[in-house]
């Protein structure tokens, strides 16, 4: 007997195997259905026919593949909403080819990448060249954040209808802040006429100075220009002032210190259309993790004190913070091997978000569902795209993670061009053994 | 095109203007607009005699004072000030007395005592006028101040319309662009309402100031749907410095979403007519087929503005000393 799909969605790879495929006994997690339960997954024509406790009541029909998925955990392929690239114009630190494998290894799905690259990504040629480029190298899909001023000079807004029509999810001038309050206010107001979204770096500039760690004992003792948390804490309340203002549609790419949780708690309760994102390696790492100044651990903003970490945990774990990224930000050796102060920002993190993450949910920290809603579907929602999803008809984008998996990272196998990793030799609970997108298995260890 | 019952005398004779000067369209009333119209119709007639000449103010002194270049509204005040037999002379200070740090009040002051008996002013500051008609014994004609007022520029719109739809009343008029720098919007949203036309802005939020719609009017950032059913489409002049990112990002992105070409006019009534205040940027908030196209009333405009001023400077006369 041929098995015929009862549902007549069409899935969007057309290359993606025909015969249905069941992971059956597996713990699902679809925060878009409220669901945390054991039940099978059958993946159809690139999408989900279903998922649940009871969609196999009657065994699997003759023909269809089976995997056993017990003590496996499935969820929805991660959307990371915050990834450097090198392409174009620094390949030699990652493209668009290497950071799809590194993005599959770690069950990322869907990257979202920055428009700060060598040219930066201000133009609507230049958002379809991302696009185009991305459809003939990744397997993972990607989407384009376009420069929110030009050049990210700050100064000049840039075409968000045109650029939006092109394909740009939203509008962000990456690790640079829009310093001027007129500049932000008109980008906000202007955004909304197309219903962009404005995605910003909150750190006022002028007073992070040449600052690189966290004012305080710790740069203190370690003679380190220190940036105060007000650099932080003052440009994300001017920002919600000027949401206020202008009703637009804002999202903070990175928060870092206690009193931000305080402020964004303030807005939402305010109705303000605002959302906010922790990196995986604020929310895994304190400034003492620098030690003998580690410059793969240089950030910006930079590594807080344990007791921004555990705000950064209750946070994410309340709601408060939406979305939790991984900041993926390959380095090489010319841009990190300088004194602390002088090395560049920034890790890579796609192949070691899911494995970080996992460790605040076996802490019991944050749950399951929390912690996949804000690597999924909250960033998904946010930016308007279909993913984060297992509900049936969704597109068959979902990692299967074996949440026990001890293992250990070894930077020289990361899938990254760069190997600037914060996990070196890091001990972790928990992979991903699986990863699908439409369908199609794009990574997959035994 | 002209019904001439609209400009027929009405039974009762128009009582005389009450006003020493016209500072806005803001505090005139809906019978003192439709007699300042009234009486621009019959100035049309003069203008298109071959003696385009009256002598209602002969012997008088109109001075065309204007702190910023203006050279189509300062010529059309010249013209309608000579037509009416004044002696006019115009005075463009903006390169002259006020960098030499004379202030507004010592410019009024000086042109007082020359006894002008009309000025007509034009100043890059809201206010700039109403302040200086208050030191000045003769009447003032507020030629634009700031992005506040420009009645004579409504006046003439509203003529322009009338004499193409016969009327002001019932129809939806939407004023497109750079609304939060547009004097033209301003006046012609009082003047507009006051004759019970529904008013519509439309424009990117970034050029739409906050409050507008405490004017009574409503307010579109997509074009299309601000233009439904649009009787009259008055597009603004969106000034360079505005164009690069810091209201607007780009001339592309403004003409893609806010330019006004054929396909967007066609949301609009099929019987639509267009206005711009002129000068026009081709291509940047009207597309050049559309500025000279069929439906286009822009070259109008500038004929309806001579008998407008025509009709302010007569109305003012009435109070003139020893009129």
């Amino acid at each position: 007997m041929t098995p015929k799909a009862p549902d007549a969605r069409l899935g969007d790879r057309r290359s993606a195997d025909h015969r249905p495929t069941v992971f059956a006994g597996a713990r699902i997690v679809d925060p878009s259905r409220d669901l945390d339960a054991v039940g099978s997954v059958i993946v159809a024509e690139g999408r989900i026919l279903a998922a649940g406790p009871e969609v196999l009541n009657q065994g699997s029909p003759e023909g269809w593949e089976v995997v056993d998925a017990r003590a496996k955990v499935i969820v929805p392929g991660l959307v990371d909403m915050r990834v450097f690239l090198g392409e174009p114009g620094h390949e030699h630190r990652e493209t668009f080819a290497s950071a799809s494998r590194a993005a599959a290894a770690g069950g990322v799905t869907t990257i979202v990448t920055m428009p700060d690259t060598d040219p930066v990504i201000d133009d609507p040629a230049l958002v379809d060249f991302v696009l185009r480029r991305a459809r003939e190298e990744a397997d993972v899909r990607i989407h384009p954040m376009a420069a929110l001023t030009k050049g990210q000079e700050g100064k000049e807004t840039t075409e968000f209808g045109l650029l939006s029509e092109a394909g740009a999810v939203a509008f962000t001038d990456a690790r640079h802040s829009v310093a001027s309050s007129l500049v932000m206010r008109r980008a906000l107001t202007y955004a909304r006429d197309f219903g962009a979204l404005i995605v910003h770096h909150v750190e006022d500039p002028s007073l992070a100075g040449a600052g690189v760690a966290t004012e305080g004992e710790f740069a203190t003792r370690m003679g380190l220009p220190g940036i105060p948390r007000e650099a932080e804490t003052i440009m994300l309340e001017r920002d919600m002032r000027l949401v206020a203002l202008t009703r637009g549609r804002y999202h903070a790419s990175q928060v870092s210190t206690a009193d931000s949780v305080e402020i964004l708690r303030i807005a939402k309760a305010r109705g303000l259309d605002v959302t906010a994102a922790v990196s995986i390696n604020h929310l895994s790492l304190n400034e003492l993790d620098i030690g003998t100044y580690r410059s793969f651990l240089k950030f910006s903003p930079p590594l807080r004190s344990e007791d921004d970490r555990q705000a950064m945990i209750e946070g994410l774990a309340s709601g408060v913070i939406d979305i939790v990224v991984s900041g993926h930000d390959p380095q090489d050796v010319e841009t990190k091997r300088h004194p602390f102060a002088e090395a560049a920002d920034g890790a890579v993190g796609l192949e070691t978000l899911a494995a970080a993450a996992l460790r605040l949910v076996h802490d019991g920290r944050v749950s399951w569902k929390r912690m996949v809603e804000a690597l999924s579907l909250r960033p998904a929602e946010r930016l308007g795209l279909e993913a984060g999803r297992l509900s049936p008809g969704a597109r068959a984008d979902l990692a299967v993670i074996d949440p026990g998996m001890p293992w250990l990272l070894d930077k020289a196998a990361l899938a990254s061009r760069s190997k600037n990793t914060p996990f070196e030799d890091a001990k972790f609970a928990g992979r991903v053994v699986r990863t699908l997108v439409g369908g199609r298995t794009i990574h997959v260890i035994d | 095109m002209t019904s001439s019952s609209m400009t027929s005398a009405p039974s009762n004779p128009t009582p005389a203007f009450p006003h020493r000067h016209l500072l806005g369209i803001e505090g005139l009333s809906q019978l003192e607009i439709l007699a300042l119209l009234d009486k621009a119709e019959e100035e049309v007639h003069v203008s298109r005699q071959v003696e385009k000449k009256k002598n209602v103010l002969r012997g008088r002194t109109q001075i065309n004072l204007f702190f910023e270049a203006s050279t189509r509204t300062q010529s059309s005040f010249e013209i309608a000030g000579k037509r009416l037999g004044a002696d006019v002379m115009n005075m463009s200070v903006a390169s002259s007395s006020v960098k030499k740090g004379e202030t507004l009040i010592d410019t009024a002051a000086t042109l007082n005592a020359m006894r002008p008996d009309i000025l007509v002013v034009r100043h890059h500051a809201a206010g700039a006028v109403h302040l200086l008609a208050r030191k000045v014994s003769c009447s003032v004609i507020n030629a634009g101040d700031g992005a506040h007022e420009h009645p004579t520029q409504a006046l003439l719109d509203a003529l322009t319309i009338r004499r193409h739809k016969g009327r002001i009343e019932g129809l939806t008029v939407a004023i497109c662009g750079d609304i939060v720098h547009s004097r033209v919007a301003r006046s012609n949203i009082l003047l507009l309402n006051a004759l019970g036309a529904r008013v519509k802005l439309i424009g990117p939020s970034t050029l739409l100031p906050s409050g507008v719609d405490r004017l009574g009017v409503e307010t579109f950032t997509d074009m299309r749907k601000g233009l439904a059913g649009a009787d009259i489409v008055m597009m603004l002049r969106l000034q360079r410095e505005r164009m690069n990112g810091s209201f607007v990002p780009s001339v592309r992105e403004y003409f893609h979403y806010w330019g006004l070409d054929q396909e967007k006019l066609d949301h609009a009534a099929p019987d639509a007519l267009v206005m711009h205040p002129g000068p026009m940027n081709r291509g940047v908030e009207i597309d050049p087929e559309v500025a000279d196209g069929p439906q286009s009333l822009i070259a109008e405009q500038v004929e309806m503005g001579v008998a407008v001023r025509m009709a302010v400077l007569e109305a003012l006369a009435e109070h003139l000393p020893n009129s």
